[in-house]
């Protein structure tokens, strides 16, 4: 499962390439590329292979999904700062952020890039147990400025390191603070006051929860706050990781209380998209957004100066509400890089505040994982994400990244959408799943 | 054709001096020059290996794979044999299944009591030569030459809920692709419109085909018009109805491109091709239990295949 990163990707998504006007020389590479694929396990025909042997370690590889021009741009500064403090020349691959999804088996199986754009979370310790990865752990050694939540998020099964972040986004909820003033509106506490809120919305004509699950994934983000919520972060991981039951009473509960909310959400959620959801509240029809910080995406001027959050509420008192989804993008070293000493100095570079700053002056729509970066350029809105990440206590990267991608691809999109569709089968529903997740994880 | 082998003898090349001492010659009449036998050879081994290469061995491999749980992770030789386990799931466990099945089925149906039998109808109507007839085939062909997965997009400005033109116009709240008991209907009015343009096309050439003197003879007999396209028309064109069939179910199988731009073929629009992409294509490696829905496939599409080959083979017999 992939997420669009910006709106231009995702606009790109919806045309078909025969409309997009897919030109002939990029046709081409395609199929050339894909003959490769077949042919080598590898993604792209790679433009170093006579530079790597003698081992001199006077240049490193890159693989990168960042194939947005802006975020390319990003990349290509950052690794032009790496050359200027080591002397080091990086080759950049960039391909197609969701060819590069969609290949990373035969990838990783073939021959890789030295270094190479992943994310934290299962995806990461699932490559790294299959034994895909580099361990990292002595450039951790070298790394300051990460929170130990950053760190939880960067190790693998083993407890060695295998990834070193760079930036991140929180899912928190979003409103328009001329509506709340206007209305007098208060940031609620607690899942009641969440209620009441959204009782007094509907009073006023509002849709309480802008709501949107046509692609499937927004709703992963619902489920995961409210079991974050009501049973903790350390359940939550387990149970993606498969070793908790999904038909036990504390998942029954999540489901429950999410039934409890549902009304509140604005209704056919399954034929719209997050971009049209945002727009709702954009258009001040929604009250309130749960969504990733790129809803901003669809904010512009002083409507995005207009634009607000606070974190999901408190379900559970002694559970608390400091936990979040903030999924982390980085950086992971192949497992048998050419150059070794090479990959592993760019990997210290990448994870330095130094190439954080970078990323900071050349992008204002990430926020950078080293909190040693100087952030003075930030928005009001990526200070105060930043200081609800800095905050949290756990952090958790999103359902199709803490657990195995075939799992929440196949079986738990159809089912929440399923869920969705018809909340009072609760149990017939966790049952399915359940059978499903222990063929998957068993096999 | 009995003179061709004549003919080959008398161009029969007799081998360059060279090759002469390697023997061989004049022990058997050859028919065909060295020139030609290379050329008919290659003919004959280049297609076979695609043939081989991109159709039997992946059909092949699927049917294997779909006994594994191969995640497309480490070595073939790794590769774990679970039996029949991947079916025993899609049967039992997966609920995407049932509702692909049926959605197949359904897909099948309206192309063949609808959609089907309206191209052939306009097809008849096209034949007669009305006024602009060009216009209204290139018009309704146009569809076909367009992707179904621009299709897709173009459906999708008119059904989206909040933004779409079919409830901007009538005011309505109907939620066209969201809604599972909607979309559906939606989609196959979006696939019918393309399918009807195939459909009339083919018909059309058949029809042309047919000879007027039939018609005539009908004519002069006193037969009506309907009972001359019934009763004389419709038989003659046997090979074209079959092939009319054999495209339809083809098409109702292998639709995908329409579902899958639309939502990846989830909630309400499962068909058994988009479980198969959901399964094996990307990061998400089920490549066995995708192997055994496709395997299942091919057995169904085999069933009409064979039906096809066989008619077509007692066709070429008479």
């Amino acid at each position: 499962m992939s997420r669009p990163r910006s709106q231009a990707e995702y606009l790109a998504r919806l045309v078909p390439p025969s409309v997009a006007g897919l030109n002939r020389r990029s046709l081409l590479a395609g199929a050339a590329g894909a003959g490769a694929l077949l042919g080598t396990g590898l993604l792209a025909g790679c433009g170093d292979s006579d530079s790597g042997s003698g081992g001199d370690a006077k240049s490193v590889s890159l693989g990168s999904n960042q194939s947005d021009p802006k975020p390319k741009d990003v990349v290509a500064k950052v690794m032009d700062g790496f050359k200027t403090s080591s002397g080091v020349t990086v080759n950049i691959n960039t391909v197609d952020h969701n060819t590069f999804q969609e290949n990373i088996n035969n990838y990783l199986q073939g021959k890789p890039d030295d270094v190479f754009t992943w994310f934290a979370g299962y995806r990461m310790r699932f490559f790294a147990a299959k034994g895909l990865a580099g361990d990292l752990s002595d450039v951790w050694g070298k790394l300051d400025g990460y929170s130990e939540a950053f760190k939880k998020a960067s190790t693998g099964d083993d407890g060695k390191q295998y990834f070193v972040p760079a930036s991140y986004y929180p899912w928190a909820v979003f409103y328009r603070k001329s509506v709340w003033q206007q209305r007098g509106y208060q940031v609620p506490k607690t899942l009641d006051d969440l209620n009441t809120l959204g009782a007094q919305m509907k009073k006023d004509g509002l849709n309480p929860i802008a709501f949107a699950d046509k692609d499937g994934w927004p709703a992963m983000g619902t489920f995961d706050i409210l079991n974050l919520r009501i049973n903790g972060y350390q359940f939550h991981i387990d149970l993606m990781a498969g070793k908790e039951a999904w038909t036990s009473d504390k998942v029954k509960k999540v489901f429950d209380t999410w039934a409890g909310l549902l009304p509140l959400h604005q209704p056919d959620s399954l034929g719209r998209t997050w971009q049209e959801a945002a727009q709702s509240l954009q258009q001040k029809k929604s009250g309130m957004y749960l969504l990733g910080l790129f809803v901003g995406q669809q904010f512009s001027g002083a409507d995005l100066e207009d634009l607000d959050f606070f974190t999901f509420p408190e379900v559970d008192s002694t559970i608390g509400a400091k936990a979040l989804d903030a999924p982390i993008d980085g950086y992971m070293m192949a497992r048998k890089p050419k150059s070794k000493d090479a990959a592993e100095k760019l990997l210290t570079y990448l994870g330095s505040k130094e190439a954080a700053d970078i990323t900071v002056k050349n992008d204002p729509s990430t926020l950078v994982a080293n909190s040693g970066a100087n952030t003075g350029a930030y928005t009001a809105l990526q200070k105060k994400a930043a200081e609800l990440v800095g905050s949290a206590t756990e952090i958790a990267q999103f359902l199709d990244r803490d657990t195995r991608p075939d799992f929440a691809s196949t079986v738990m999109i159809p089912a929440l959408q399923q869920f969705i569709k018809d909340p009072k089968d609760i149990s017939g529903l966790l049952t399915s799943i359940e059978n499903q997740k222990k063929s998957i994880f068993t096999s | 054709m009995s003179d061709l082998p004549l003919i080959q003898a008398d161009r029969a090349v007799p081998p360059p001096a060279a090759t002469t001492t390697k023997g061989g010659r004049g022990r058997r009449l050859r028919l065909l020059s060295r020139t030609d036998r290379v050329v008919i050879t290659l003919m004959v081994l280049v297609p076979l290996l695609l043939v081989a290469g991109l159709v039997w061995l992946p059909a092949v491999a699927t049917v294997l794979l779909s006994g594994t749980n191969w995640d497309g992770i480490g070595p073939i030789s790794e590769i774990e044999w679970v039996g029949v386990k991947n079916y025993d799931d899609v049967v039992n466990i997966y609920p995407p299944f049932v509702p692909a099945v049926q959605n197949n089925l359904l897909w099948l149906a309206a192309l063949f009591v609808v959609a089907t039998p309206f191209g052939m109808f306009l097809a008849v109507l096209l034949d007669k030569e009305i006024r602009g007839s060009r216009f209204y085939q290139t018009a309704l062909y146009l569809p076909v030459v367009l992707s179904l997965a621009l299709i897709g997009f173009v459906w999708q400005l008119i059904y989206s809920r909040d933004q779409g033109l079919l409830n901007g116009v009538f005011g309505g709240e109907t939620d066209w692709y969201g809604d599972p008991n909607v979309n559906i209907w939606a989609v196959l009015v979006a696939a019918g419109w393309r399918h009807v343009g195939y459909i009339m096309l083919l018909y059309l050439a058949g029809l042309k085909g047919v000879d007027p003197s039939l018609r005539e003879a009908a004519a002069v007999d006193g037969s009506s018009e309907t009972s001359t396209f019934f009763r004389v028309v419709f038989p003659v064109m046997r090979p074209i109805n079959i092939i009319v069939l054999v495209v339809t179910v083809i098409e109702s199988l292998r639709a995908f491109d329409l579902v899958w731009v639309i939502n990846k073929g989830r909630n309400g629009l499962e068909l058994i091709s988009a479980l198969v992409t959901q399964n094996v294509v990307g990061e998400a490696s089920r490549i066995g239990f995708g192997s055994a829905l496709a395997t299942i496939m091919l057995a169904v599409s085999l069933v009409f295949i064979t039906i096809y080959l066989w008619t077509v083979m007692r066709e070429g017999k008479r």
